[in-house]
């Protein structure tokens, strides 16, 4: 029994080695100096002249900046207004008794079959012939709204007793106060894990911003490494690179380490919905 | 009388705020889902369908019989198929394992869990950049995995710039390294929500824990494997930012595109402005999804009637 449970132990260090490798190594390699990193032809483990020189490179070489700031804006837009119209629509499938409601929820649920993939096409077309190539409104546009948010959140509103409604109702409460008032602070626990997993969604987006962008001062992070890796720097200065990298990932582990709990269970209950 | 005009006009406001309710996500959900649905399988007959020249040159399957004969694109089909047939079992066992290690202990598992799940919360481009390091051989160095693997005996290989499956081994370990925290913690759940009762009596009758495995275990969380099989499948055919993070934007020059990288590049960049060829590829795409999904079901099902 004693030697099963080591080896259980063991085991399942070696896959956390593994997993957490590639995070030493960026943050490793992004604290060795230039001339040291290309001066190994062995890789060292280790250094014993850490420097932040490549930070400074990283911001100054390219705009990484600038993509933060365009990543910020762009993940903090289309969240908002996510927020706001998966709230209305979960609301209207919850709580009103409209006609064509259940056919028309039907329709919703059949769309969270369908692949990203085959609707980005026109998507791409509709958005240049708009004009709204490199711009925000163009990046945002087609990721404002969640089937698979707006039935979890109708879920959440259907488990609100109706009897608040109805005592609501005679107070003489609008719909509308009562969902900001009631709904919505009730069910909070969820908003805030939809809201934080739309948050790593967008920090992450890749596809879609390359696909629309082609003027550096709307990359996003991902595509400001894609663009460092493919141009800038110089290929081969690869402590930058990593100081950039570990850069990009810094701020998403530090939410994933304070909510951690939410992401975990937000993201098993897309486990669930299959 | 009275009583029935008032709910008629009660029921007509309620109509109304309903959809109007609605109105928001409606007109996206169109604007951006139903509507492109719809336009794609158009798309996808208008012949040779150029941006550029915004002209077509006829109406009928010749996007199809042209990315089918597409070398690009039979290689990229070629690709996302052992991609698909190397990663999805291996990650789907080894999660597997590690689930049940998992939930066999009971000091430091939160800390191991949380560990497992962070590469489901890294930025795919990023991460890359960091195996390609790794893998990667240059003349300055042979890079570390290759360091490793020397002490093994094996010949330094350039897994980033060099021969075929050396170039597909790393991207299937990528892909499993970033497919693992979700199938982990789907499966830990499951077993979790396993019953102590069935374990009791079985260690009452003094069942091994080998049969426990086989007779009591798998049998109740077979729904979920399949279902991680099932969504396994559909997310390895449509890898593709993966493949770009180790090798680059140009994939087809680094011999690894994959069927989603065709429709990107047929849409856009320096061989795109042409939408009908990407829509043609993106639905012999899905349709090959679909197919592989529905065998799965059949096959699921005819496994879960024998045991």
């Amino acid at each position: 029994m004693k030697i099963k449970k080591t080896i259980i132990y063991f085991l399942l260090a070696v896959w956390a080695l593994i997993v957490l490798f590639p995070f030493y190594w960026m943050v490793l390699s992004s604290i060795k100096s230039y001339a040291s990193y290309a001066g190994e032809k062995i890789p060292k483990f280790f250094t014993t002249s850490p420097t932040l020189e490549n930070y400074r490179s990283a911001f100054t070489a390219v705009p990484l900046a600038r993509y933060f700031s365009n990543t910020l804006i762009f993940t903090l837009a289309t969240t908002a207004l996510m927020v706001i119209i998966i709230i209305f629509a979960a609301y209207a499938f919850a709580r009103i008794d409209f006609k064509g409601r259940n056919l028309l929820f039907l329709g919703f649920l059949a769309l969270m079959m369908i692949p990203n993939e085959l609707v980005i096409i026109t998507n791409f077309v509709t958005i240049t012939d708009l004009g709204l190539r490199n711009s925000f409104t163009g990046l945002i546009l087609p990721s404002v709204t969640s089937v698979f948010y707006i039935y979890l959140l109708k879920e959440n509103f259907e488990q609100v007793p109706d009897e608040l409604y109805y005592a609501a109702k005679v107070d003489g409460t609008s719909d509308l106060k009562y969902l900001f008032k009631v709904m919505v602070p009730i069910c909070r626990p969820t908003i805030i894990t939809v809201i934080i997993l739309k948050v790593i969604e967008c920090w992450n987006s890749y596809v879609w911003p390359r696909l629309i962008t082609d003027d550096p001062a709307f990359y996003l992070v991902s595509n400001g490494i894609q663009e460092l890796r493919e141009n800038g720097l110089g290929r081969d200065n690869i402590p930058a690179m990593m100081a950039a990298v570990v850069a990009v990932s810094v701020p998403l582990i530090i939410l994933f380490l304070i909510f951690r709990k939410k992401i975990m269970e937000g993201v098993s209950r897309e486990g669930i919905k299959g | 009388m009275s009583k029935k005009t008032l709910s008629g006009v009660n029921g007509v406001a309620t109509n109304i705020s309903g959809w109007l309710y609605l109105l928001p996500a409606l007109l996206f959900l169109i604007a951006f889902m139903v509507y492109p649905l719809i336009d794609v399988f158009i798309y996808s007959f208008e012949e040779g369908y150029n941006s550029a020249s915004q002209t077509s040159f006829g109406t009928g399957g010749y996007n199809y019989a042209y990315i089918l004969r597409d070398p690009y694109f039979l290689k990229t089909v070629k690709n996302t198929f052992i991609l698909v047939i190397i990663t999805v079992p291996i990650s789907t066992g080894l999660a597997l394992l590690i689930s049940l290690g998992l939930n066999s202990i009971r000091a430091l598992k939160r800390l191991f869990q949380t560990i497992f799940f962070l590469p489901y919360v890294t930025n795919t481009l990023a991460v890359g950049l960091v195996f390609m390091i790794l893998f990667r051989k240059t003349p300055y160095t042979d890079g570390l995995v290759n360091m490793i693997i020397g002490k093994f005996g094996i010949s330094p290989v350039d897994f980033i710039d060099g021969p075929y499956w050396a170039k597909m081994l790393v991207l299937s370990v990528y892909v499993i390294w970033i497919v693992m925290p979700f199938k982990i913690l789907i499966l830990t759940s499951a077993l979790a929500s396993v019953p102590d009762v069935y374990y009791q009596s079985a260690r009452i009758d003094g069942t091994s824990s080998w049969r426990v495995f086989w007779r009591i275990t798998l049998p109740m969380i077979s729904p979920m494997i399949v279902y991680l099989i099932i969504t396994g499948f559909i997310g390895a055919f449509k890898a593709y930012s993966d493949a770009v993070a180790i090798f680059g934007v140009d994939l087809n020059a680094a011999g690894m595109n994959t069927i989603v990288g065709y429709v990107y590049d047929m849409l856009y960049g320096d061989g795109g402005g042409y939408p009908s060829y990407a829509s043609a590829a993106a639905i012999v795409l899905f349709a090959i999804v679909l197919t592989i999904t529905v065998i799965n079901l059949i096959v699921s099902r005819k496994a879960t009637d024998i045991t």
